[in-house]
């Protein structure tokens, strides 16, 4: 590898002669040689015996930035001690350099660094963090409302074009993982609860657990929470890519307002699609579970009218007004986060992190709203 | 007189194409070790697509562009480190790391590639943003800062290893005539004083009248240099219509 001939710097102590110290510095002293001789030359400076220094530098070939950093701070230390430090016989192409930076300290300059709140005030700024946040997500509710009231008078303002194409991402491919996890999540519960329920000669009854905790309650709760991970998160970072762009500010100044725009096609497409997804994780849920009962020698019939027996169609359109619900609220706030984007590269990511934690603790809230509304409606 | 001084760039039969789709052909030039050389064209002709090349960020489809004699698409491992050493760059938009202070950002090659101790660090780091004019900012985000700063600090980032070429995306583009004046007199006393070599995308006439020793001009249509002299000459000799016009301002097509 062909590095310009550096790397080769020394420093030479020249002894004191009539109450001046003087050393020399020869090479070339640049970015990737200061660092060798930083220490050294400071401790000589500060070791020095006499007050007044003299660098000798007639032999500095070459001399960058950073070497001239060194001859800064060499003069700053000697003159704060109260003494001089004169560089003689600098090169005057680098002796111009070493004057740009005149006779201040560089260090000095740097402004004040930014303040750490203390404990106190960090609990202060949070609480007034969370009570902003629940204003604006209010205001947001309204703004939504009304964006989607408006919709339903002038569907044609919609673009459906838009929104068939979200309703894609997030219903259609969604498919295999809901599949998956909801085919999972019935076979393992039908299958631990078989072993108990064994003991007591109800494993039958196995059917009617799967039916009902499927239906009324994981099916929705588990696709709710896919469906935040996978398109809350996505609405997220596209809306808070937009936002750092400056996109959100270009559709503001044409006159066409972001909720109607961006967020209305979300919301109506998360909301058609997470019911739909709902009821196919119900299916494959009840599928897990009827392969746990076929091994166990049950027949399918036998399982089939186990389930029609205990589960109503009150728990299955309960469980989906539910992801309806639960459809608004992930897009909704997924959407709210990437609109409440701020600036720089680390701000997208900090969104789509929020739109989803944010959605899985409204997804929690609701259901349990829902529990208690469910049991004193008797569904 | 020019073939005896030492070529710090040198681009030989140089063709650069996207998915088969060739935008830059045949191109040979050189750039003088202590010039400052200037890239100009049109939208699209190229001209980024060049300097990512020279950066090594795209290998060329034919051809090779060798800094300091080195082949930098060729390159591997420690030698590629090498070269990259050798150059700084700023890129259009500063490409300030949004995670860190101003300081930190000019301080990291510094952090990266030299055993010098962090008083040192801080200290060279300070000179740089003071070069440029940012040192009351140095504790700032990059996201607190105006456009025009973002870049300063991205040059003075690119100097921070003191490079001896060092490649600047546009300039000019988004900033004040005061604050690009300001540049100018910068690139001009970099060069002057530290030798550095300067290769620069700009489009601004002013700029490039006061700091360019040479520049090229690079055309769509052409695939490569239309142009290629000191400013002053382009402007006062050349026939080549593309050439007036851009000097001169004038659009391309009669409106209406």
């Amino acid at each position: 590898m062909k590095q310009p001939a550096s790397s080769t710097v020394a420093l030479r102590s020249l002894g004191t002669r009539d109450g001046v110290f003087t050393f020399a510095i020869e090479g070339r002293l640049d970015s990737g040689s200061a660092g060798k001789i930083w220490r050294e030359a400071n401790e000589t400076v500060a070791r020095a015996a006499s007050k007044q220094v003299t660098l000798d530098a007639s032999r500095i070939e070459y001399c960058d930035v950073s070497g001239i950093a060194l001859l800064v701070q060499l003069r700053n230390r000697q003159q704060r001690a109260g003494g001089t430090f004169e560089i003689r016989d600098l090169r005057p192409e680098f002796q111009e350099l070493l004057d740009a930076w005149g006779s201040e300290d560089p260090a000095r300059l740097e402004g004040q660094p930014t303040r750490r709140n203390n404990f106190v005030e960090e609990v202060g700024e949070a609480v007034v963090e969370l009570w902003k946040d629940t204003c604006s997500l209010i205001s947001f509710v309204g703004e939504l409302a009304s964006a989607l009231i408006k919709t339903t008078f002038h569907p044609r303002r919609v673009r459906w074009k838009d929104t068939l194409l979200i309703a894609e991402a997030v219903g259609v491919n969604a498919l295999p993982i809901v599949a998956l996890v909801g085919f999972l999540m019935g076979l393992i519960m039908a299958f631990q609860a078989a072993i108990p329920l064994g003991r007591f000669g109800a494993q039958l009854y196995v059917a009617n657990l799967i039916g009902l905790s499927v239906l009324r309650e994981l099916g929705p709760l588990m696709t709710a929470i896919v469906v935040a991970g996978r398109s809350g998160s996505a609405f997220a970072a596209e809306l808070g890519t937009m936002k750092v762009r400056e996109e959100i500010d270009a559709l503001i100044t044409m006159g066409l307002d972001p909720v109607r725009f961006l967020v209305v096609t979300r919301v109506i497409a998360a909301v058609l699609m997470t019911p739909l997804l709902t009821i196919f994780a119900n299916l494959v849920g009840l599928i897990g579970g009827s392969v746990v009962l076929l091994s166990l020698g049950f027949s399918l019939t036998t399982f089939y009218h186990q389930v029609q027996s205990s589960v109503t169609y009150g728990s299955l359109v309960g469980g989906l007004v539910k992801s309806f619900v639960f459809g608004i609220l992930v897009a909704g706030i997924g959407c709210l986060r990437g609109l409440q984007t701020k600036t720089g590269a680390t701000a997208v990511g900090e969104s789509t992190t929020r739109a989803v934690v944010s959605g899985i603790i409204l997804i929690t809230i609701t259901d349990g709203i829902f529990s208690v509304v469910y049991y004193y409606l008797g569904v | 007189m020019r073939s005896e001084r030492e070529a710090i760039i040198r681009v030989e039969d140089f063709t650069a194409a996207y998915d088969g789709q060739v935008i830059l052909a045949h191109v040979n030039f050189e750039v003088y070790a202590g010039e400052v050389f200037i890239i100009l064209g049109g939208s699209g002709c190229g001209k980024s697509t060049l300097l990512k090349h020279m950066n090594g960020l795209y290998k060329p489809a034919a051809g090779k562009i060798l800094i300091d004699g080195e082949d930098i698409a060729a390159a591997e491992g420690d030698d590629r480190l090498g070269i990259l050493r050798k150059f700084g760059v700023m890129y259009q938009s500063g490409a300030l790391f949004g995670s860190m202070t101003l300081l930190e950002n000019v301080s990291l090659p510094l952090e990266e590639f030299t055993d010098l101790p962090p008083d040192a660090i801080r200290l060279i780091a300070m000179m740089k943003l003071q070069r440029v004019g940012l040192s009351g900012f140095a504790n700032l985000m990059p996201s607190e800062l105006s456009g025009g700063m973002q870049k300063r600090g991205a040059i003075a980032r690119a100097m921070a290893l003191d490079p001896r070429l060092l490649f600047l995306d546009e300039l000019s583009a988004g900033l004040d005539p005061v604050t690009s004046a300001e540049l100018d007199q910068l690139v001009l006393s970099l060069a002057r004083s530290l030798k550095i070599t300067f290769v620069i995308v700009t489009h601004e006439l002013a700029s490039i009248f006061a700091i360019a020793d040479r520049v090229i001009m690079l055309d769509k249509q052409a695939k490569g240099i239309v142009a290629m002299g000191r400013p002053q000459e382009l402007r006062d000799q050349s026939d080549n219509p593309m050439v007036q016009q851009f000097f001169s301002r004038q659009p391309s097509h009669e409106p209406g």
